[in-house]
């Protein structure tokens, strides 16, 4: 297997983007992040793209082939072009793909790109799509949504570990706090605890605040094979490890409905990969759906102790300045979670910080990174570890 | 809420909580699922009918409904975990202020949701307190 860099990045905004379409943000990202390589695009080998759920967001399907033609690679260059799906981990899921592309020889220069479009149907819509992770005929034929699925994660975390509304709110705050400083955020305005506390009640404990919005937008990374990389950029990011893990599709199929066991099965198998522990890490970007997800997250991951991850959010462990900065794009909650494009983003926000180019949000001396993309409820779990060095 | 098809393929499971159990490594699977996890391919599949008896093992109340529950909205949604073993993902019928975690639970046949433009009325288990 060869070592695999990224060579260049790039996000849209992120936000409600009314005038324009799904292949128009990703042809945004994808040639964005081909600049900042300073590829060309007769150099590109293969590109997958991630994607949920375009068949329900815009009514179209065959996004990979979509997204090559309006990318111009597809009517003289012909590459191949992949969807990858795995829900909310879809653009996780692409990165790993394209790695994995890359680390086999199959290919040298390999673009993953994550999008969705999501506010052209309305939210119930969107939501019953976004529920479509869910078991649709064991959990979805119940009346759950996914705040609910969420919601039953928090309740008995609380009753566990004495995990208060309080903290879950913590998390909130910290992510406005970080997209207040990231220009692409959806949300950039800072909000309180009681803002959290006080903002209408979607499935108890979680508030209208405790949840990710819907969101348009779209990324895309550029890969190069590790010896190679130097002739694109002064400053590649290495990947250290690709990892990921399944579980039952269904909460309640769980070992235990308090800990993503994906998530920790995938963060071992990318710790081992990577020969490196928690401590090594510097800056991560979890995947908090809700605020109760990053909580369960950095337990998980094994940056605090299971049942703690309220109590260490409080004491600001997790702001930058922080012991292990958690969400410095703002995260989920506030960069917004245009589902097949977020595991991408969190990409694109770890090389940005391990560049050292992340402006008022840098944490200071990033050496490695780590980002983390749940899909479902937990059935998947897609974690990759960057290095600054090879 | 969904085809009438895909709901009325598992009507027995919905209305009667009929499961499956394998009968080599003594697992009971609601819901059913004709391929052993454990056993696999050696694993021997047979119907089960569950008690319906159990406990709230988390559960949340829900205020933004899912599609076709809006009529029943707030409701309250659990996981259960049946005595036989396995758990399922339920409404519980009853004052919320009153649920708890641990709390005894038993199955009861009840209106579920409506359906689409069709207006069809979906009916499938509950739960109500052991107690009531
Ligand atoms: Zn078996």
């Amino acid at each position: 297997m060869r070592d695999v860099a990224i060579i260049g990045v790039k996000n849209t905004n992120f936000g409600e983007l009314w005038d324009q379409a799904l292949r128009d943000i990703v042809v945004e990202a994808g040639i964005g992040a081909i600049e900042d390589a300073g590829a060309s695009g007769k150099e590109i080998d293969a590109l997958y793209v991630g994607n949920m759920s375009a068949g329900r967001f815009v009514d179209q399907e065959h996004i990979g082939a979509l997204i090559a033609d309006y990318s111009g690679l597809s009517k003289n260059l012909h590459i191949p072009a992949t969807r990858v799906e795995a829900a909310c981990a879809s653009g996780g899921l692409a990165l790993r793909q394209a790695i994995m592309s890359v680390a086999s020889g199959c290919s040298d220069i390999v673009v993953a790109a994550g999008a969705e479009k999501m506010t052209d149907v309305g939210t119930e819509e969107a939501s019953s799509a976004l529920a479509s992770a869910a078991d649709r005929e064991w959990e979805g034929m119940a009346g759950a949504t996914f705040p609910g699925l969420y919601a039953m994660i928090a309740k008995l975390h609380m009753h566990r570990y004495g995990t208060t509304s309080e903290q879950l709110a913590e998390v909130a705050v910290k992510n406005h706090k970080n997209g207040y400083f990231n220009p692409i955020a959806q949300y950039k305005n800072i909000i309180t605890v009681e803002d959290v506390l006080n903002s209408i009640m979607v499935a108890d404990p979680l508030h209208i605040f405790d949840c990710s919005p819907i969101t348009d937008g779209a990324s895309a990374v550029v890969l190069a094979p590790a010896e190679i990389a130097h002739e694109y950029t002064d400053t590649p990011i290495y990947i250290k490890a690709t990892a990921q893990a399944s579980d039952t599709i269904a909460l309640h199929d769980r070992r235990d409905i308090t800990t993503l066991d994906a998530t920790v099965i995938a963060a071992n198998r990318a710790y081992s990969m990577a020969k490196l522990k928690p401590e090594d890490i510097d800056v991560v970007e979890v995947h908090d759906c809700f605020t109760i997800a990053e909580i369960c997250a950095i337990e998980d991951l094994g940056f605090a102790e299971k049942g703690k991850g309220g109590i260490v959010t409080a004491n600001g462990e997790t702001s930058i300045g922080g012991r292990i900065p958690v969400n410095t794009s703002g995260g989920l909650k506030a960069c917004g979670h245009p589902v097949g494009a977020t595991g991408i983003k969190q990409a694109v926000e770890i090389v940005t910080q391990l560049r050292g180019d992340a402006g008022r949000r840098q944490v200071e001396g990033a050496s490695y990174g780590m980002t983390h993309n749940v899909g479902g409820s937990g059935a998947t779990a897609v974690i990759h570890i960057f290095s600054r060095e090879r | 809420m969904s085809s009438v098809p895909r709901f009325w393929r598992n009507l027995g499971s919905r209305y009667n909580l009929e499961g499956t159990r394998c009968e080599e490594c003594g697992n009971y699977f609601y819901p059913p699922r004709n391929f052993c996890v454990n056993c696999r391919r050696s694993g021997q599949i047979e119907p089960y009918k569950f008690k319906g008896t159990g406990e709230i093992v988390t559960y949340t109340l829900i205020h933004a409904a899912a599609e076709g529950f809006e009529s029943q909205c707030p409701y309250t949604l659990a996981i259960i975990k049946l005595d036989e073993g396995p758990s399922l993902t339920a409404q519980v019928v009853g004052d919320p202020e009153k649920m708890y975690i641990g709390m005894r639970v038993r199955s009861v046949f009840r209106k579920l949701g409506e359906g689409g433009e069709r207006g069809i009325i979906y009916y499938g288990t509950k739960f109500i307190p052991a107690d009531a």
